[in-house]
């Protein structure tokens, strides 16, 4: 595919790889904040071609595994209403809430289907008017300005039998957030791109500053992350702290000024918790008052619904680099990537089901140092 | 965005988490989806319940002896939706699924059994053009429907045609197929592009709906075993990566043989519109299901001539070596990406989802 | 978050007072919405998440871009290669190639 196939050349790869070896003199500890570039990183295997002092420490950017257990469980009671069709994005579906997940609520008899675009949910309300269509709007600052097109729509053409429930979540906050952590290790951050496509970079500059981090605006195929870490690296390497935009062809510095109208008209900042770390101030989204009729909190009366999360996962450490997921006493044991219990088990490029998955590998074999060819 | 300095810090090591799901209560769509759970479900309630040595092979079909003959014996069940889809229909798959299992024994199907659980209010035109379908594939593979089944389930409690098929067929002497066989040093070949199939179906599932140019691969493989077996009957052992794709069927081969699996990201065969149809969804295509391909473990001395028998047949023609089998990692299938650095190829755990993040 | 691809406008209409595009990605065609970018035109190509177009794809930047790494590591060829050191922290090249048949060999 035309701008994804070049971004994936093996020769400017090595030209990447060339220079970053070359600039790297010391231990740099860098977190890539997007779940999507966790997963080209583990899915290309980066991480082994760095430099041995360049330590990639994956972040928390995954939405779905970031959903409270909270809002799975309001979810989940939901979608078990005999009038409800339940739409979702595929992903959501396996993040375990409490005792079950959604693909057990549809085993239960829950009408849960699994849609592409929250437009495809819409257009299921239109054509099941006798029944209630509930879109689960998860994501970051990218997913937020389709679903919030979505419900825009609904109340533009008066469908009325369709609702969102929202757990939006925001990528600054949750930086600012790590680096507030009195034993973070993160010194420099690869911004997520698609996040920025729509917010802009704005919001980085006072971070970058506050903190003294270089924060790299960056992609998502191979060369966009060696060239986030290249960027990364050699601000580190000369003590500088400045926002760059490594994925200009995508990222305006203003973002995109539609989407942004159309997040301030159907938002609202609220505070949001993240499964696992707890409640981050201002980090979420949630339907400004003007779209209440459309909040399936309210339509389904599940405001009530409140969720102790039971502690035993110390995903927390995992994530700031403290721990390694090894460490853990649930990790191997209670919590696998079969029966996750945090969020960095429950996505597959999270940090502890990459470790769980590598650490199979090391315990059969020679270390991934040696050749598989025995 | 607030003023940061009002941020309050969160506990970060105050992480929590909820139970974990261990069991499943109820069956959920994974326990078909041809990984880890349909696995377990063979493991710890089949198989026990059943016993025997014969089940006890695992293999895609079973190879029994009866009255001094060798005999593959297999079953499959289908259940695709929609019935018809670019290249095929549930009738093509069928007849070609059985046939194919036992293709992966070595056998060419002789006779095929077929049960149909319809549902009240399918159209009568519609099941007769998967019928036709079925013959239509049943001739082009060589194969006779011998006997059959019809039952009907009350609207609602069907999607319209489910059919079941059974088939057996004479396992040649000297054809030992199984992933017990594998030694380190066989190489891996694949007869052809993959993830096809997969791609064509989730092009017309609802919800998920795209345009491409592209038709399944649904085909039967027993001429192209054949043509393999001709080359040598010493092969180790095939598999047609159909549910849980080519991650799948090599996992479960490198399981069963103890040896591990790499394979070379950049030689696996993938058509660029299933590359982008994945890349979409946010798919691996490995893990993309095909009807008309397989894998084989071969040695190594019989690799060149395999390769060009392959390549002599239609379904073959753009066969390729992809990896080989190593006595590091046993059991563990492990992938060299197009960079050159590493991955592991895990059994997946239930459905493919589309996913977003 | 993430899973966003960049894609080509074939058509545009009006449905329902929305703006509405086919666009393909390396053919593979899908319907996505274009109401955040009001002033998109065929021919162009914008990131396209989950049915909805969030951003021009700026095709000078891109070449930029690519034409930047081409110039990498111009100056270093002579010294030692870093690449070798890459791969070896990574395992071995692919694979030892002792009487492989000819495809499996680099």
């Amino acid at each position: 595919m035309k701008y994804i196939d070049e971004f994936q050349n093996p020769d400017l790869a090595r030209r990447l790889l060339d220079d970053i070896h070359s600039t790297v003199t010391r231990p740099w500890a860098l977190m890539e904040v997007c779940g999507g570039q966790t997963h080209t990183i583990i899915r290309h295997g980066i991480d082994q071609l760095l430099p041995e002092p360049v330590e990639l420490i994956h972040g928390p950017g995954c939405p779905v595994c970031v959903t409270p257990l909270e809002v799975i469980d309001k979810a989940m009671e939901i979608a078990s209403r005999p009038e409800v069709i339940f739409c979702s994005f595929g992903d959501m579906l396996r993040v375990p809430g409490t005792g079950r997940d959604l693909f057990q609520v549809r085993a239960e008899g829950g009408d849960v289907r699994v849609v592409y675009s929250p437009l495809d949910a819409l257009r299921i309300a239109r054509e099941n008017p006798d029944r209630e269509v509930v879109f689960f709007g998860i994501g970051f600052e990218t997913t937020a300005p389709p679903n919030a097109m979505t419900v825009h729509q609904a109340r533009r053409l008066r469908i009325r039998n369709f609702s969102l429930l929202v757990s939006h979540v925001r990528v600054p906050p949750a930086i600012e957030a790590i680096m507030r952590s009195p034993d973070c290790r993160v010194q420099a951050f690869l911004a997520a791109g698609h996040v920025c496509s729509v917010m802009g970079i704005g919001e980085y500059p006072a971070l970058a500053d506050r903190y003294r981090v270089p924060i790299v605006v960056t992609g998502f195929e191979p060369l966009d992350i060696l060239e986030g870490v290249r960027r990364t690296v050699r601000q580190l390497e000369r003590g500088e702290h400045t926002v760059q935009n490594a994925y200009s062809r995508a990222v305006r510095p203003e973002g995109n000024p539609s989407a942004l109208a159309m997040l301030e008209d159907v938002f609202e900042v609220t505070d949001r918790a993240w499964r696992g770390i707890g409640v981050i101030p201002d980090s979420g989204w949630r339907l400004s008052p003007r779209y209440r009729d459309y909040d399936a909190e309210y339509r389904f009366s599940v405001t009530g619904i409140h969720t102790q999360e039971p502690a035993e996962c110390r995903s927390g450490e995992v994530l700031q680099g403290l721990l390694k997921p090894n460490e853990c006493e649930a990790f191997g044991t209670t919590c696998t990537p079969r029966s996750p219990l945090g969020a960095t088990m429950v996505s597959s490029e999270g940090a502890c089901a990459a470790y769980y998955l590598y650490r199979r590998l090391d315990t059969t074999t020679a270390p991934l140092e040696g050749s598989p060819v025995a | 965005m607030p003023d940061i300095t009002e941020l309050r810090a969160p506990d970060l090591t105050a992480w929590t988490c909820p139970a974990p799901l261990r069991d499943h209560p109820r069956v959920v769509m994974g326990h078909g989806g041809g990984g880890a759970l349909s696995a377990e479900l063979v493991q710890h309630i089949f198989a026990p319940a059943f016993g025997g040595e014969v089940l006890a092979q695992l293999g895609d079909s079973a190879a029994v002896s009866l009255g001094g003959a060798r005999l593959a014996f297999s079953t499959d069940s289908f259940v695709v939706r929609p019935l018809f889809f670019p290249g095929g229909s549930i009738g093509d798959l069928a007849v070609n699924g059985t046939v194919n299992d036992l293709a992966m024994s070595g056998a060419r199907a002789a006779y095929l059994s077929c049960g149909f659980i319809l549902e009240e209010g399918a159209e009568v035109a519609v099941v007769g053009r998967v019928a036709e379908a079925m013959g239509a594939a049943a001739r082009a593979a060589g194969v006779e429907v011998a006997t059959g089944d019809t039952k009907v389930v009350e609207a609602g409690h069907g999607d319209g045609i489910y059919i079941n098929t059974s088939g057996i067929g004479l396992i040649p002497a000297g054809v030992d197929l199984r992933p017990q066989r594998v030694v380190p040093g066989d190489v891996v070949i694949v007869s052809g592009d993959i993830g096809v199939h997969g791609v064509a179906i989730m092009s017309v599932r609802e919800g998920l709906e795209f345009g491409v140019e592209i038709e399944s691969d649904c085909a039967a493989l027993g001429g192209l075993v054949e043509a393999m077996l001709a080359v040598t009957p010493d092969l180790h052992v095939l598999r047609d990566p159909t549910r849980g794709g080519l991650a799948a069927a090599l996992n479960e081969i490198a399981a069963a043989s103890g040896t591990g699996v790499v394979i070379q990201e950049r030689s696996v065969p993938v058509p660029p519109t299933v590359a982008n149809a994945c890349a979409i969804l946010g798919l691996d295509p490995l893990y993309v299901a095909n009807e008309g391909k397989l894998v084989a473990f071969v040695p190594r001395e019989h690799a060149d001539a395999v390769l060009d028998a392959m390549r002599a047949h239609p379904l073959g023609a753009a066969a390729t070596v992809i990896g080989e089998a190593v006595e590091a990692h046993p059991g563990m299938v492990v992938a060299r990406t197009g960079l050159g650095g590493t991955r592991v190829v895990d059994l997946p755990i239930g459905e493919q989802l589309p996913r977003i993040c | 978050m993430c899973l966003a691809v960049p894609g080509k406008v074939m058509d545009i209409e009006l449905r329902d007072g929305t703006r509405m595009a086919t666009v393909d990605f390396g053919g593979v065609v899908k319907e996505v919405c274009l109401e955040y970018l009001p002033d998109l035109q065929v021919g162009e190509y914008a990131i396209v998440h989950v049915g909805f177009a969030l951003q021009r794809l700026d095709e000078q930047s891109a070449r930029q871009t690519l034409d930047l790494f081409a110039t990498l590591g111009m100056l270093q060829e002579e010294f030692a290669d870093p690449w070798e050191l890459a791969a070896e922290a990574g395992g071995a090249p692919w694979p030892d190639g002792s009487g492989a048949p000819q495809e499996v060999q680099k």
